[in-house]
C-alpha cells in the first residue's frame, strides 16, 4: 500500500488508496486510477474507503489475535522452561536417564526416546494403510462404497482421544498382552492406537493431494496402453508426491502431540523401553501425569518438556513448509 | 514427384463415405462402420462410416462440437473414460473389433494417441519416454536406452534434448513437450496414431516442426488428426473427412475435398463461409 501511494501522483493518491486497498498489485492500481476522471471516482469513495477500513481492522485484529496466542506461548514456555533447564543443567536434563522428581533428579531422555518409538510405530501403523486408503478413494471407490467410506473417514477424525484411549485399553491392551509378558500397556499397544488415530488425517491429506492431479496425466498414461492401477500407482501417485509427503508429516505431528490416548494405554514408565512389549512414557504423557501435584522447580521441569516437545512440533512444521515449497516450485 | 504418383493412385481409390469398406485397394488400418454414439440421452456420432488407410495422414475437419475428436477418441477408445457414453456399431483395427474382440489397453499400446494440451509426465525426459516401454516389460537399461533416443530422434527433438535426459520435462516448452508426447507415444512402437489438434496450443514455429513431423510419422505409421486449422489439414493429410454435428458430410482425397467438394455444406466450410 505505502508503495502504490508513493508512486502515484500527489492528486490521485487518494483515489489510489480507495482503489488499490481490495489487494490489487501498487503500481498497476495507481496508473488505472490515474487514468480515470477524478471527479467521477470521488463522490462514492467514502463509505467504500470506511467499509473497507472496517474489515481491514477486523480482521487484522483477528489475525493479530492467533498470533498474539502463539507468540505468548512461546513466551510463557520459554520463560518457565528455560530457567529450569538452566538450572538442572541442558544435557542432563535432555540426556539424563532417570527421571525421579522426589530426588530432584529430572533427565527426560527416556521420555524423548518413548515418544519418538511410538510416534515411529504410529507411522508404521498408520501410514502405509492411510496410503492405501487415499488411493483407494481417490481413484478406485465409485458411488455409494466411496461415499460410505468417505463418511467413515470423516467419522473418525471427530472420534475424541479419550474414546480412543478408552478403546484400547479395552480392546488392543488384552490382545498384546496375549503376545508376551507384561500388562499389555506397552510401546505396541500406544503405536497401534495412535496408527489409527492418524489415519484420517493421513487419507484426508493424501487424498485431497491424489484428486488434485490433473485428469491429463492420467489419460496420457491409459493412452500408452498401461491398465488403470499402473497409471494410479506410477503417474498418478508419483504426480501427488509431495503432498503425500504433507500427508504423512501432519500424521507425525498428529502423533507426536496426541496425549490422552497415549496415557490410557502405554503404561507410562519413565523409562527407556527395551522391547515392544515394555511400557513407555511420552512427553506429552510426563506433562499431563504430574503436572497436578507439581510444584517449584518439578513444575518447571515439566514445563520445559514442552518447550521440547515444541521444538519438535517446530521441526516438523518447517519441514512441512519444505516440501510444500519444493511441491509448488515444480 | 512420387507424392504426385502416390496420389494418382490414390485417386484411383477415393473411399467416400458411404461406400464399403473393403472395396478399395489402399488397406484400411482402421475402419469404423455404422458407428453411433451416445453421451446419455444426446447423441455425438451419427452413422459414421469411415476407413483409414495404411501410411497415410487423415485429417478429420469440421465445426467445434461436431464429433471429430469424439471420434478420435472412440478408435482407441479413451471414451471408455467418459461415463454415459454408449457405442454402437463398429471401430476395427485390421479388421478386428476394438470394442469385443480386442481389449482396452492392448487397443491403446497399438492405437497411440497425442492430446491437445501437452501432457508429459511430472518426471525426466528420459522418464517420460521410457514410461510406457516399462509398463510393457522393457526392463534392461541397454534396451530402454536405445527405444528413449530412437523415439526422440523419430519426434525429431533428440538433438535437443539428448544433453538433458534427465531434466525434468515441464521445464521444456510447449512445442517441446508436445513433441515429447510425441515420442512418448512412438515408444510403444504403435501402429496408428492420433492426434487430437495437437498444434493448437503451439506457436507457428513449433506447430511448423510437428507438421513437418507428421509428414515423416506416415512413412511407419498411419495417422489420423484433428484439425481446426483447415491449412493445415491441406498441408499435411492424404484423406480428409468434414463432420457437421456428428455426421460425416464428405471424405476422400483432401485435393478433392479441398479444391472440388461435392456438397455445398463442404465447400462453403472449406471455403471459410462458416465455422
Amino acid at each position: 500500500m505505502l508503495f502504490s501511494l508513493l508512486n502515484v501522483p500527489p492528486a490521485s493518491a487518494s483515489t489510489a488508496a480507495g482503489s488499490g486497498g481490495a489487494g490489487a498489485p501498487g503500481a498497476g492500481a495507481g496508473l488505472a486510477a490515474a487514468g480515470v476522471p477524478a471527479a467521477a471516482r470521488v463522490p462514492k469513495r467514502r463509505p467504500h474507503v470506511l467499509r473497507e477500513g472496517a474489515a481491514r481492522a477486523l480482521f487484522g485484529t483477528a489475525a493479530a489475535l492467533s498470533i498474539a496466542a502463539v507468540a505468548l506461548i512461546c513466551l510463557f514456555l520459554l520463560a518457565n522452561g528455560v530457567p529450569a533447564m538452566a538450572e538442572i543443567g541442558l544435557p542432563e536434563f535432555l540426556f539424563g536417564t532417570t527421571w525421579r522428581p522426589a530426588h530432584d533428579l529430572y533427565g527426560i531422555f527416556p521420555m524423548i526416546v518413548g515418544s519418538l518409538y511410538v510416534t515411529a510405530g504410529a507411522m508404521i501403523v498408520g501410514v502405509p494403510g492411510g496410503l492405501l486408503t487415499a488411493l483407494y478413494l481417490s481413484r478406485f471407490a465409485r458411488g455409494r462404497t466411496g461415499s460410505f467410506l468417505r463418511s467413515g473417514v470423516e467419522l473418525l477424525a471427530g472420534i475424541p482421544s479419550v474414546v480412543y484411549g478408552f478403546f484400547g485399553l479395552v480392546i488392543i491392551v488384552p490382545f498384546v498382552r496375549l503376545f508376551g509378558p507384561g500388562t499389555g500397556l506397552s510401546v505396541l499397544a500406544a503405536s497401534l492406537i495412535l496408527g489409527i488415530m492418524i489415519l484420517p488425517t493421513v487419507i484426508t491429506v493424501a487424498q485431497s493431494a491424489l484428486d488434485a492431479v490433473p485428469a491429463r496425466y492420467y489419460e496420457g498414461a491409459l493412452a500408452l496402453g498401461v491398465d488403470h492401477e499402473h497409471a494410479v500407482f506410477k503417474v498418478v501417485a508419483p504426480a501427488a508426491a509431495s503432498g503425500i509427503m504433507a500427508a504423512i508429516v501432519l500424521g507425525l505431528g498428529r502423533a507426536i502431540g496426541e496425549t490422552m490416548a497415549v496415557v490410557m494405554v502405554a503404561g507410562n514408565m519413565p523409562i527407556i523401553p527395551d522391547s515392544l512389549l515394555s511400557g513407555v512414557r511420552t512427553m506429552t504423557a510426563n506433562i499431563v501425569l504430574e503436572m497436578g501435584y507439581a510444584a517449584d522447580l518439578h513444575r518447571e521441569a515439566l514445563i520445559a518438556t514442552g518447550v521440547v516437545l515444541f521444538v519438535f512440533i517446530l521441526l516438523i512444521t518447517m519441514l512441512l513448509n519444505v516440501i510444500r515449497k519444493r511441491g509448488e516450485a515444480r | 514427384m512420387t507424392s504426385f504418383l502416390k496420389e494418382l493412385a490414390n485417386e484411383m481409390s477415393v473411399t467416400a463415405a458411404a461406400e464399403v469398406p473393403g472395396a478399395a485397394p489402399a488397406p484400411a488400418k482402421m475402419a469404423v462402420e455404422h458407428l453411433n454414439l451416445f453421451y446419455g440421452d444426446f447423441q455425438g456420432l451419427r452413422d459414421v462410416n469411415l476407413t483409414f488407410p495404411e501410411n497415410q495422414v487423415t485429417a478429420l475437419i469440421g465445426p467445434s462440437g461436431c464429433g471429430k475428436s469424439t471420434l478420435l477418441k472412440t478408435l482407441n477408445r479413451m471414451n471408455d473414460l467418459v461415463e454415459g457414453c454408449r457405442v454402437e456399431g463398429s471401430v476395427l483395427l485390421d479388421g478386428a473389433d476394438a470394442y469385443r474382440t480386442l481389449d482396452a489397453t492392448d487397443l491403446r499400446r497399438r492405437v497411440g494417441m497425442v492430446f491437445q494440451q501437452p501432457n508429459p509426465f511430472p518426471m525426466s525426459i528420459y522418464d517420460n519416454v521410457a514410461f510406457g516401454p516399462r509398463s510393457h516389460g522393457v526392463r534392461a537399461k541397454a534396451d530402454l536406452d536405445v527405444i528413449v533416443e530412437e523415439s526422440l530422434r523419430a519426434a525429431a527433438i533428440w538433438d535437443e534434448l539428448k544433453d538433458r535426459l534427465k531434466k525434468n520435462a515441464l521445464g521444456l516448452s510447449g512445442g517441446q513437450q508436445q513433441r515429447l508426447c510425441i515420442a512418448r507415444a512412438l515408444a510403444v512402437q504403435p501402429e496408428v496414431l492420433l492426434l487430437d489438434e495437437s498444434t493448437s496450443a503451439l506457436d507457428p514455429i513449433s506447430t511448423a516442426k510437428i507438421e513437418e513431423l507428421i509428414g515423416q510419422l506416415k512413412e511407419r505409421y498411419t495417422v489420423i488428426m484433428v484439425t481446426h486449422n483447415m491449412l493445415q489439414a491441406l498441408r499435411i493429410s492424404d484423406k480428409t473427412a468434414f463432420f457437421l454435428l456428428g455426421e460425416v458430410v464428405e471424405a476422400g482425397d483432401t485435393d478433392t475435398i479441398f479444391s472440388a467438394p461435392i456438397d455445398p455444406r463442404t465447400a462453403d466450410y472449406v471455403a471459410g463461409r462458416f465455422g
